[in-house]
């Protein structure tokens, strides 16, 4: 009876437990909800169509199930206020996102995807576990606010190694170079609202962890922890794009362009850290601003990409590139908004993507003008990679749309394409919307995202002033900068109908169609246009160095004079996968080999195995 | 109103001036090889006839086809608002800063790359391609110049220009990487070569191929104004020169000849680079550009050091 009572007890102080000491909705709270509800609601109006057709109605539910315990558990990880508890939204959102991405089952690279991922993730949750117990031996609890007091009187060296580990958990997640392997084989495999979801948010969740943890708990006193994520993000971002414009698979590319705007949005975050450390507050919550903007930009226009690559892929039934062409004419409104993603991925004004580019890019400008010498010329070179990485970027979906949408279909599979359904067009539609408001409404998102800033920072940001009026956002500098995207997109426009004008100024104009200049061979097909694999040619000589091309051609003649048939190869190496993970996977099966002369089968053997357990715990237990 | 008057009338001045530094461009280069060659005003003859023809557009392209020249022109005419070529305003300075300008180019290159693809021909495959290579790798070193002038000054904005100190080596050094990026901008030897319809080496033209009357006309025209900008650009940095007191005749004529003599000092270094130097191999650009990158770093090293 004591026992019962105890229990029942302990029941009803379980109910006493208010619900708010679980949560916490501070401004960086609901910023990281606004993000997921607004990519969450596009996928799910997306999906009806996407999903009707392919699936058994049976699936369609067990889809349903998944896609909604995966918005809960996102929406859970960036609201509770206790460590313990994240760490079990996070496990929950992990896995209900693996068995997303496993959810064609009949593909076999789909379980493949799934294996990698679901080990990659548990690995990066095992360093979050580390960093949480060390934080829970020094505050006892794991309530974030009691941590957060109880970082303050942490020694420098365990402050470090938490820092280290929680870079590492939430690296793996975010897909930081060379933590990224598992991103471009999981993201493609899930259904394309899921791959949306993951890339546009999942991946997201990581960023918060960081701020929540490093920014808001542990507080950065280091100026080495912004320098060490700078550094990671500049080469996420380089890898990311260079990867990308290597790849044919739609949305495989998408996956690696989420890798290089993860980077993006580092670049922000890391500046924001190195800031705080050298206690600069007004930049330092400008860069996170700029962090911040760009995070729910990628947000929009990665789900948007990721939706319009799902109509590709439905509409044809490939995700190759070179398969496709012509798709402008077959599916014009998913070209439509597959272009306005495209452009705004690529930083083009006065799209959401040019704007908090800019933002970072004037980030590190002005951290450079009050920093010391030599962070000058590292921040400047940030700046510059930056400046590359965008060129890259816009030069990978110069390719991506160009291949897949204009010209000639370059096969069947794209000649019988056929526009998407009406919820599939609403939900990409609402997307594209988005990205062009985020792009024209920049003022006062950024007085919005002041607020979330200044909460991930502790920072009063009331006193600051991130915007002059309503129309024009300027850093506060000496003598000012300023953009306006509503004002440049309206020059833009008046310039553009200018042009039209002097075009019709001449009068009525004679316009033939006719055939597309071919050296007057008069049969231009299909095969004579460019390919993806060409249009990257110039890059992946450029980048040899890091990408290890290896082709291989092979000539069938009749006679010396007349080749029959001719094949091309080529392919780069994946240097992270050759030289990290295939020796550490080698070595994991190695030893898993070795130790499996443990158990042979026979019964006796194991009798021998359980006698020898207990007779050694025995003398545990007498000697200790 | 008054703001927007004095737009209007620097994009009018751009249309009636640039196409001149190509026709003088062409005209030094012919003279420098002893040739005669057409005169400095075949640009405009160009443009006129081009006007007044008619157009041919494939049968494969699509509206991106159609709507690129507008595109390419309202961007190269919006980043020529940004800079205060004629006339030392800053109306426009409130649409946005250096950074900006860099994306607005980016605008009209992403449109023209696309239109290449578009007719489905492999020699808008192949411009395209080597366009966006190019662009790609010269966009940190347009950034490292804007970082010097940056440090220079404090602001990004485009009256940055005024602060700069006359011929310092930090100034000087920039100006070179943004010649360099210059010369691969506006398709100029030894990167590109705008003389030539070889497939094997063209790279402007060969995005620009398909299109005719105009359509090409305009194209033409948004790429001499890019030219232009780029090379007030380089002028401005190595001569900075501030607006005019405007104190008597002789020195406001004397400041104008000055003015455009810089403009013209640029372009006949253009000219005198392409007949000097041979084209280099396309996969060579990047080592170029990788130069002008190295001269960049360079020059913000002299900045901080404040030379």
């Amino acid at each position: 009876m004591r026992f019962f009572s105890f229990y029942r007890g302990y029941a009803v102080k379980m109910i006493n437990i208010p619900l708010k000491q679980f949560f916490l909705f501070d401004p960086l709270s609901l910023f990281f909800l606004s993000v997921i509800f607004v990519v969450s609601l596009p996928a799910a109006v997306y999906s009806v169509g996407y999903l009707r057709g392919g699936y058994s109605s049976a699936k369609i539910t067990l889809s349903w199930f998944l896609f909604f315990v995966f918005i809960l558990s996102m929406a859970l990880v960036v609201t509770v206020s206790n460590a313990l508890v994240f760490l079990v939204f996070w496990e929950i959102m992990s896995l209900v996102s693996y068995f997303l991405v496993v959810f064609d089952t009949n593909h076999e690279r789909s379980v493949q995807a799934g294996m990698i991922y679901i080990v990659m993730t548990h690995i990066g949750t095992a360093f979050l576990t580390a960093a949480f117990l060390l934080m829970y031996k020094h505050a006892n609890s794991f309530d974030f606010l009691a941590i957060k007091n109880a970082c303050q009187t942490m020694p420098a060296q365990t402050r470090n190694i938490i820092f280290i580990l929680l870079l590492i958990g939430f690296g793996t997640k975010a897909g930081i170079v060379p933590l990224h392997l598992w991103l471009p084989y999981a993201h493609p495999q899930a259904p394309s609202h899921i791959s949306s979801l993951m890339s546009g948010v999942m991946i997201k969740t990581a960023i918060y962890g960081l701020i929540r943890f490093v920014m808001f708990i542990l507080g950065v006193d280091s100026s080495w922890w912004g320098i060490l994520i700078l550094i990671l993000a500049v080469i996420s971002c380089l890898v990311g794009v260079i990867y990308a414009l290597m790849e044919h698979d739609l949305k495989r590319l998408l996956a690696y362009h989420s890798v290089e705007n993860i980077g993006i949005i580092l670049l922000g975050v890391g500046l924001a850290m190195f800031f705080l450390s050298v206690n600069m507050p007004y930049l330092a919550v400008f860069s996170l601003i700029a962090g911040l903007y760009h995070l729910i930009n990628h947000a929009i226009f990665k789900g948007l990409l990721f939706l319009c690559a799902g109509s590709v892929y439905k509409a044809a039934g490939t995700r190759d590139i070179e398969k496709l062409g012509g798709l402008i004419k077959k599916m014009p409104q998913t070209a439509v908004c597959f272009l306005i993603g495209a452009m705004a991925i690529s930083a083009l004004p006065p799209l959401n993507g040019f704007v908090s580019e800019w933002l970072t890019l004037q980030a590190f400008f002005l951290g450079a003008a009050n920093a010391a010498g030599g962070a000058k010329l590292f921040l400047g070179l940030c700046a510059a990679m930056l400046a590359l990485t965008s060129g890259l970027a816009a030069a990978c979906f110069v390719k991506a749309f160009g291949i897949t949408f204009l010209a000639q279909p370059r096969s069947r599979y794209a000649e019988n394409a056929r526009e998407v359904s009406l919820s599939m067009k609403a939900g990409m539609f609402f997307l594209a919307a988005l990205t062009i408001v985020f792009g024209l409404a920049a003022a006062g998102i950024m007085k919005l995202l002041a607020k979330a800033a200044g909460a991930a920072t502790g920072i009063d940001t009331g006193s600051m002033s991130f915007s002059l009026n309503n129309f024009i956002l300027s850093p506060q500098v000496s003598r000012n900068t300023y953009l306006s995207t509503p004002l440049l997109a309206l020059a833009l426009a008046a310039l553009g109908i200018a042009g039209f004008g002097i075009y019709m100024a001449f009068g009525r104009q004679k316009a033939i169609a006719c055939k597309t200049w071919d050296c007057g061979y008069y049969k231009l097909s299909p095969r004579n246009e460019y390919t993806a694999t060409a249009f990257s040619k110039p890059l992946r000589i450029a980048f040899s160095f890091f990408l290890l091309p290896y082709r291989k051609t092979r000539k069938i003649r009749e006679s010396f004079y007349l080749v029959k048939s001719f094949t091309y190869e080529t392919h780069t190496t994946q240097v992270f996968k050759k030289y990290i993970y295939d020796p550490a996977l080698a070595l994991v099966l190695k030893s898993a080999k070795s130790l499996r002369r443990m158990q042979p089968g026979s019964i006796h053997l194991y009798i021998g195995y359980i006698f020898i357990t207990v007779l050694l715990l025995i003398i545990f237990m007498r000697k200790f | 109103m008054m703001k927007i008057a004095v737009i209007i009338l620097q994009l009018v001045l751009f249309i009636v001036f640039a196409p001149f530094l190509s026709g003088l461009i062409a005209k030094i280069k012919n003279n420098v090889r002893m040739r005669r060659g057409p005169s400095v005003f075949q640009p405009y003859y160009n443009l006129a006839k081009l006007f007044s023809k008619g157009q041919a557009v494939s049968e494969t392209a699509s509206w991106i086809f159609k709507v690129t020249p507008f595109v390419v022109f309202s961007s190269m005419f919006a980043a020529a608002m940004f800079i205060p070529v004629f006339i030392f305003s800053t109306s426009a300075h409130y649409l946005g800063d250096f950074l900006a300008v860099i994306f607005i180019f980016s605008l009209g290159r992403f449109f023209l790359a696309l239109a290449a693809l578009d007719t489905g021909s492999s020699f808008g495959g192949m411009g395209s391609s080597r366009e966006m290579f190019i662009s790609s790798l010269a966009e940190p070193v347009f950034c490292l110049v804007i970082f010097t002038l940056f440090l220079q000054f404090g602001s990004t904005d485009i009256a940055a220009f005024s602060g700069i100190h006359p011929l310092s080596a930090s100034s000087v050094v920039a100006a070179t990487a943004l010649f360099l990026v210059t010369i691969a901008e506006t398709s100029r030897i030894p990167v590109d070569n705008q003389e030539t319809h070889l497939e094997l080496t063209m790279i402007h033209e060969a995005m620009v191929l398909e299109y005719s009357g105009r359509s090409l006309a305009l194209l033409e025209m948004a790429a001499y104004v890019k030219q232009m900008i780029f090379f007030f650009l380089v002028a401005q940095i190595i001569f900075p020169i501030a607006a005019p007191g405007l104190s008597g005749l002789i020195p406001s004529v004397l400041w104008i000849l000055w003015y455009s003599a810089r403009i013209i000092i640029v372009a006949a270094l253009a000219a005198l680079v392409e007949i000097s130097v041979a084209k280099m191999r396309l996969f060579r650009v990047a080592d170029f550009l990788g130069f002008a990158f190295i001269l960049g770093i360079i020059a913000v090293v002299c900045a901080i050091l404040g030379v």
